[in-house]
């Protein structure tokens, strides 16, 4: 059974990592032609970070990935305390709605949110006299709508596997509630957060759909110019791009990864009530 | 729920007001002069030749357009140029529909019909585009466009046959036989490669049995199905993707494909001398990109002169031998690489060519019957 297990999980990593080892041995290919080998060269690698209109893109999509984390995984996590931790009005309303974002087709939701902002842009134009367009931040605003619920997801997962003795215990050591947080709950849901950050991250740098609606001016992501170069044929500039983006988030998993071992230790700590003790009476 | 009422009305207000504060920096670029041209309704802005108004605000396909052609028109008319892609007309449309902003935008054939009926585009000011005159013939009478109101021509290309003379040999029917034809194709040592597109490939049949491509009768519709399930055996695969590189590579006698993709993957072919791109002599599809002005265009003037200044015969051929698509540019064509006019030079003078028009819903059926005669 075990050896059968095994074949079975060595198959699957074939069938993952089979397509992408392809991908990134066709980018080091001379030729126009993705799947005509010539001969190996860097040819690629040197005309995309020549072309102005990779590297910029490539710039907007790293700004609108930074942003829109930060923010999502910030109002993601606070969403899934909030479901998880308090009772309050409307709750249970609220908790079915968190997770439409994950359900509705990127289409809908794209279209939606286009006619949102321009709705929204004819009020403030009405009201400021002030005419907006879409663009980097119409970008940014789209993404963190979507990420948001898969950040609570993640991190209600983590909360849901807490012990709320742990927190309870911090309150009978006379911890105030952002104590508590902060020295408690923070620390132990850490790789939850990590984990839908990462999420965040890389919804955030593969969007196609919904980035193309709405996107303005001077606010083309990689994606979506990659997506248009294909139009043209399949050259190996887009193996190049896709190999270093590859590479990009490896690190970025990587980090991510040492960051929660580390996590991990310290909510080993945590969790002895001794070193708890001690941790408070620091504070 | 009072309370999640509330904190909706909050989010949306948080919202806007993050939009509010940080739209200024976005629209500092492109923001730098504004001009009520932009705001008629479907007439020509008034603008003089060689006059701009504003930095241009460029939506386009990816890697179409030659940068050098960009700096060379900022330098000479003092403005920024903000390149901007898209990857789907459609995308495009619901985008300008919901009130988004470009100066001048390159959709395709069928996407002009749509948008002239939804009033998004300006007509184009023929004094401020002299170099209209430099179309060729061919591009002054589109179905879409008669007469070229709204459109100026940008680049095209055709849909046909790519075919190996090393396999099948230098005397072939220049038609639609040679993917069509059960007893032709048994002579290929392996099958032929057809578009997996049901407007195109139901379009080769169709045009296959001498009706348009455009044609909207379920029974020659039917037709064309069957042609395509008695040519099965002589197929080897229904591909859009990678069949110039069949082709190239020898694995693949004949491939139906666009001409843009043949023209490289033929140039980059071990042995280009081996193979011939041609257009059946019942007809093929014939597309054209074109560059328009939305009626929401903050800088018409500055629109107008990009357009003259590309459809330039030097600058239209910079273009072509750039991207190596079809020039509607006849002055151009003398400064144009040889390779690519002799590529295009059976488009000139093919008499049969068609556009795909959008057919609305009966557009459905050409997809349904495709899988029909795909079996």
């Amino acid at each position: 059974m075990d050896r059968v297990l095994a074949l079975n999980a060595w198959v699957l990593y074939v069938f993952f990592y089979a397509p992408i080892l392809v991908l990134i041995f066709f980018s080091f290919n001379d030729n126009n032609n993705v799947a005509i080998w010539t001969e190996a060269s860097f040819r690629w690698y040197g005309e995309m970070f020549q072309n102005d209109n990779v590297t910029s893109s490539l710039r907007n999509s790293l700004v609108v990935a930074f942003f829109s984390t930060i923010v999502s995984t910030v109002i993601g996590t606070l969403l899934a305390i909030s479901l998880e931790r308090y009772r309050f009005r409307g709750r249970g309303a609220l908790d079915g709605l968190a997770y439409l974002p994950i359900i509705i087709p990127d289409v809908t939701m794209a279209v939606m949110l286009l006619i949102f902002f321009f709705q929204a842009f004819g009020i403030i134009d009405n009201l400021f006299g002030v005419r907006l367009n879409t663009g980097l931040l119409t970008i940014t605003l789209a993404h963190i709508a979507f990420s948001i619920s898969f950040v609570a997801v993640v991190v209600r997962a983590r909360l849901a596997q807490l012990d709320d003795s742990l927190e309870e215990a911090a309150a009978d050591l006379y911890a105030g509630r952002w104590q508590t947080f902060r020295k408690v709950t923070l620390p132990l849901i850490a790789p939850g957060v990590a984990g839908g950050a990462l999420l965040a991250l890389t919804l955030s740098l593969d969007d196609v759909v919904v980035t193309s609606f709405v996107s303005g001016s001077g606010a083309t992501t990689l994606p979506v110019y990659v997506f248009g170069l294909v139009r043209r044929g399949v050259t190996p500039l887009i193996n190049a791009v896709s190999t270093v983006m590859l590479v990009a988030s490896m690190v970025l998993v990587g980090i991510s990864l040492g960051f929660q071992r580390g996590a991990e230790a310290r909510g080993q700590k945590l969790a002895d009530p001794e070193a708890l003790k001690l941790e408070m009476a620091i504070d | 729920m009072q309370k999640t009422a509330r904190f909706v009305v909050t989010f949306v207000v948080l919202a806007l007001m993050i939009t509010a504060c940080g739209g200024d920096g976005v629209d500092d670029g492109p923001d730098g002069t504004t001009v009520d041209g932009g705001e008629t309704d479907g007439g020509a802005a008034a603008c003089a030749l060689d006059q701009v108004d504003g930095d241009l605000n460029f939506y386009n396909w990816s890697d179409y357009m030659d940068p050098e052609l960009i700096t060379a028109f900022e330098e000479q008319y003092d403005v920024d140029i903000v390149e901007d892609f898209f990857e789907s007309n459609e995308a495009m449309l619901a985008q300008l529909q919901a009130g988004a902003s470009y100066d001048v935008i390159v959709p395709s054939d069928y996407m002009i019909g749509i948008m002239i009926q939804e009033s998004l585009l300006t007509s184009i000011n023929t004094d401020a585009v002299p170099n209209m005159a430099n179309l060729g013939e061919r591009f002054t009478t589109l179905p879409y466009d008669p007469g070229n109101v709204y459109s100026a021509p940008y680049q095209y290309g055709t849909t046909g046959l790519g075919v190996n003379k090393s396999i099948v040999g230098e005397d072939f029917p220049r038609s639609w036989a040679l993917i069509f034809d059960p007893e032709l194709t048994a002579t290929y040592p392996s099958g032929a490669s057809v578009l997996n597109d049901s407007r195109e490939t139901m379009g080769a049949a169709l045009k296959y049995l001498g009706y348009s491509l455009n044609d909207t009768d379920l029974g020659h519709l039917q037709e064309a199905a069957d042609v395509i399930s008695a040519a099965l055996g002589g197929i080897a695969t229904f591909d859009s993707d990678q069949y110039e590189e069949s082709l190239a590579n020898g694995e693949v006698p004949v491939a139906h494909g666009y001409s843009g993709n043949m023209i490289t993957a033929i140039g980059d072919a071990a042995n280009p001398d081996d193979f011939e791109y041609i257009l059946p002599e019942e007809g093929a599809t014939l597309w054209i990109d074109n560059m328009v002005v939305p009626v929401s265009a903050e800088n018409p003037c500055t629109a107008f002169t990009f357009i003259n200044y590309l459809l330039d015969a030097e600058n239209g051929a910079a273009l072509t031998n750039f991207n190596y698509y079809g020039s509607p540019n006849a002055a151009a064509l003398a400064l144009v690489d040889p390779e690519v006019v002799e590529f295009y030079a059976a488009t000139e003078e093919a008499e049969n060519l068609e556009v795909i028009q959008d057919t609305g819903e009966y557009e459905i059926n050409f997809t349904d019957y495709l899988a029909l005669a795909k079996g």
